[in-house]
């Protein structure tokens, strides 16, 4: 890699950043307090785990709030739109290339910050996983009132807190991988570092002058 | 200093005193004005002294001698009483027109009544109760006493079907001590409204000592602290039993017999129709519906649970052990020289006795939980009964998760066996206590004791004796701790919940244990396992290009 020249490139800005690693903070927080009311294992206690994975829940609610907000004023909702061209090279990449030092199949701009796999991966994170993480959650948070609103004839905490538990296996699983992934640049640090600073350094176009 | 030195400071003190007493004298004087226009002393917590009442005024000789003289003012009381199961021991369960009370169910402590009424009915408030002629329709033999003495002094005897001792009775015979009768006369003039005292001189005693049968009430209530029971706690809110058992017309409510298991009736309203014909003993009928103010979720809780559930954490707190099981099948042991024995555990508690068999006892107890919609059933004399490998319920509580109208109860379960009729299939009714030949408790033969005693209900005896194991619930409500002493959330809402077993409930934390949790977890490790390897490979091999 250090045969290319490289070019820094502002693809996160600052809301972006702030959005991004408070979320992991409260998504890492909720799977700790979530397996904990599910009875995976013991750390807070019962009681604190299910108040502290509650107040986490409604704060990562009004953060996507903000974050829908700002996605559709700025219009970078458009760098989730799903895309199958370059998939079978990121796979091919990820599968094979990766190992070869072989290049990067998809060169990233500002108006292309994600790879095709990402905004997959993404997307579903926010059109699949959240949703069903969302609906399950609050129904779980308003199981009390059920019985006065006539709900409880239509739900059961069973259903709901199995979908639940199948949101937050798949939100862990992604967690898994994405923390990996990120260690899939040009050196292991350089996508956190770049979710950091906003800058992230991208190979110089081969038409841009190279100086070695 | 010199004497006269100290005569004049003595006499400053003096001095002063008189001039203060000059100057404040006009207010001194006319605070004691004021004083004698305050109302003169008077009892504040009756309109009448009854140690007045000429009636009272006598030397009583009976009990029923008493009662003539309390039904000379208060004509309707004994008619009253006798409507009520207190005095008949009889009760139709109008749900499925079973016949109970007292006088016809059988349980798994003493079992029954029949032919030892002298001393079971020293629990009857009544006189004279002592075999099954008893005539119901006696004024005078209602016993107000019973209920209404404040003196504490007031107590029916045992063996002498009601009433107290007449003369001096020497106890244990032969000892030289005796028991001196109480003095009617003076228990008479303070008659007062009921108290722990007065009801607990039963209550507190069923099954044949303190604490034995209901687990959640014994002596330890008389005088109770908060954390014994947050309303009856004596230095604090003194609740008596009538302040929830709210009574008129001399009619307790609140029995077992018919309970109310879900009150959704919310708090009650004085005048109101509808709730006067509601249990006034329910936690609801005060609190409401929805009693935690700050935890709304707890009463998302109280549709599933009843109030007890959290709020009772354990039963027999106040230091007096419950019975948990009676096995009568190990009665009639005798030592060497051909004795009774009697064994007691590290706390002088009778474990074993010859006459009545091994006990286990408890205190602090866990209640266990049950759905409950207040149905309850018994197993009465006459009904068939198997020998089986699940006990035979005593009583049998109904309830589910389904059916709108069970909550989860804490329940103390009686576990015991006791004899029954293998040939006919039927519980029986011994002849246990009494002075005679036949009754077990001296004589230690069953034939001829439950002989005695089917005779007596006129129910068939084969002469086979047998015995069967057998449960019997009582739903726990007293002894109800401060809020910061309930039942934690984790103590249901973890692996080893309290709750462990109960059809119908998802209960996070304790339920979800199951495929999905193996199949998620897998699939987690995996993923690990694979971003791990295709880390290593990466390092790997990149090393080597």
């Amino acid at each position: 890699m250090s045969a290319h020249a490289m070019q820094k490139l502002y693809v996160f800005k600052i809301f972006e950043r702030i959005w991004h690693w408070s979320q992991a903070g409260l998504i890492i927080f909720l799977l700790i307090t979530g397996f904990e009311v599910h009875g995976s294992y013991a750390n807070f206690g019962f009681e604190k785990a299910v108040n502290y994975h509650t107040i986490a829940a409604w704060s990562l609610v009004g953060l996507w709030v903000f974050a829908i907000f700002w996605h559709f004023t700025t219009g970078e909702w458009k760098q989730y739109i799903p895309t199958l061209a370059k998939v079978d090279a990121m796979a091919k990449y990820y599968l094979f290339g990766i190992f070869v030092n072989a290049p990067h199949p998809f060169r990233l701009t500002t108006l292309k910050k994600h790879n095709p796999l990402q905004r997959l991966a993404y997307l579903g994170v926010m059109l699949f996983i959240g949703p069903l993480i969302w609906f399950t959650g609050w129904f779980y948070i308003f199981f009390d009132k059920w019985h006065a609103w006539g709900w409880d004839k239509y739900l059961s905490l069973e259903w709901v807190a199995f979908f639940h538990t199948i949101a937050a296996f798949m939100m862990l699983l992604f967690l898994i991988a994405h923390v990996y992934l990120t260690t899939t640049g040009h050196t292991p640090l350089a996508h956190i570092k770049a979710m950091i600073t906003g800058w992230e350094e991208v190979e110089a176009e081969e038409t841009a002058p190279v100086k070695h | 200093m010199n004497v006269r030195g100290i005569k004049r400071l003595a006499a400053w003190p003096a001095l002063a005193t008189v001039t203060m007493a000059l100057v404040l004298g006009w207010p001194i004087m006319a605070g004691a004005a004021e004083e004698k226009n305050e109302p003169p002393p008077v009892k504040m917590n009756t309109t009448a002294d009854h140690s007045k009442f000429k009636e009272l005024q006598q030397t009583f000789k009976s009990g029923p001698e008493v009662t003539k003289a309390c039904l000379s003012c208060h004509t309707e009381a004994a008619k009253q009483v006798h409507r009520t199961k207190h005095w008949t021991w009889e009760f139709l369960n109008p749900e499925n027109n079973q016949r109970l009370g007292k006088k016809n169910v059988l349980n798994n402590f003493c079992i029954s009544i029949s032919q030892n009424y002298p001393f079971c009915t020293s629990c009857h408030v009544g006189y004279g109760w002592k075999d099954k002629d008893f005539d119901f329709t006696s004024e005078v033999n209602v016993d107000c006493l019973a209920c209404h003495d404040t003196t504490g002094n007031y107590k029916k005897a045992a063996g002498k079907a009601g009433h107290p001792l007449y003369e001096p009775l020497e106890t244990p015979p032969g000892s030289g001590k005796f028991t001196q009768p109480p003095d009617l006369s003076k228990i008479a003039q303070k008659v007062g409204k009921t108290s722990r005292d007065t009801c607990g001189s039963c209550h507190f005693f069923g099954g044949g000592g303190d604490g034995v049968k209901h687990g959640d009430m014994d002596s330890s209530l008389a005088a109770p602290d908060k954390e014994l029971d947050v309303h009856m706690d004596a230095s604090g809110l003194d609740f008596t039993c009538g302040t929830c058992h709210k009574t008129s017309s001399h009619d307790v409510p609140g029995s077992r017999y018919t309970p109310t298991a879900i009150d959704k009736g919310g708090a009650q309203m004085r005048g109101k129709a509808e709730d006067a014909k509601r249990n006034p003993a329910t936690c609801n009928s005060c609190h409401g519906n929805a009693p935690h103010k700050k935890q709304d979720r707890l009463n998302g809780h109280a549709t599933k649970l009843a109030c007890q559930t959290c709020h009772v954490p354990a039963m027999a707190r106040g230091g007096v052990p419950t019975k948990m099981s009676w096995d009568w099948s190990t009665a009639g042991q005798r030592d060497k020289d051909g004795k009774p024995i009697t064994k007691k555990d590290d706390k002088n508690h009778i474990i074993y006795e010859s006459r009545k068999g091994d006990f286990v006892l408890g205190e602090k107890v866990k209640p266990e939980y049950r759905w409950f919609n207040g149905k309850v059933t018994y197993t009465l004399l006459g009904d068939k009964v198997e020998k089986g490998a699940t006990p035979v319920g005593i009583n049998m509580i109904g309830g589910s998760p389904n059916d709108g109208k069970s909550l989860i109860w804490p329940m103390k379960v009686m576990r015991g066996k006791q004899p029954f009729d293998p040939v006919n299939k039927t519980l029986v009714m011994p002849h246990t206590a009494g002075n005679d030949d036949i009754g077990y408790w001296k004589n230690l033969n069953w034939e001829p004791a439950i002989a005695d005693g089917m005779k007596n209900v006129g129910a068939p005896f084969s002469g086979k004796v047998d015995f069967l194991s057998t449960e019997m619930y009582w739903p726990i409500t007293h002894m109800v701790a401060p809020k910061d002493k309930a039942v934690a959330c984790a103590e249901c809402h973890s692996a080893k919940s309290r709750l462990a077993g109960l059809p119908g409930i998802y209960m996070p934390s304790y339920s979800a244990r199951s495929w999905l949790d193996l199949i998620g977890w897998l699939l987690a490790a995996a993923t690990l396992a694979g971003v791990i390897i295709h880390g290593a490979l990466r390092v790997f091999l990149g090393r080597k290009g």
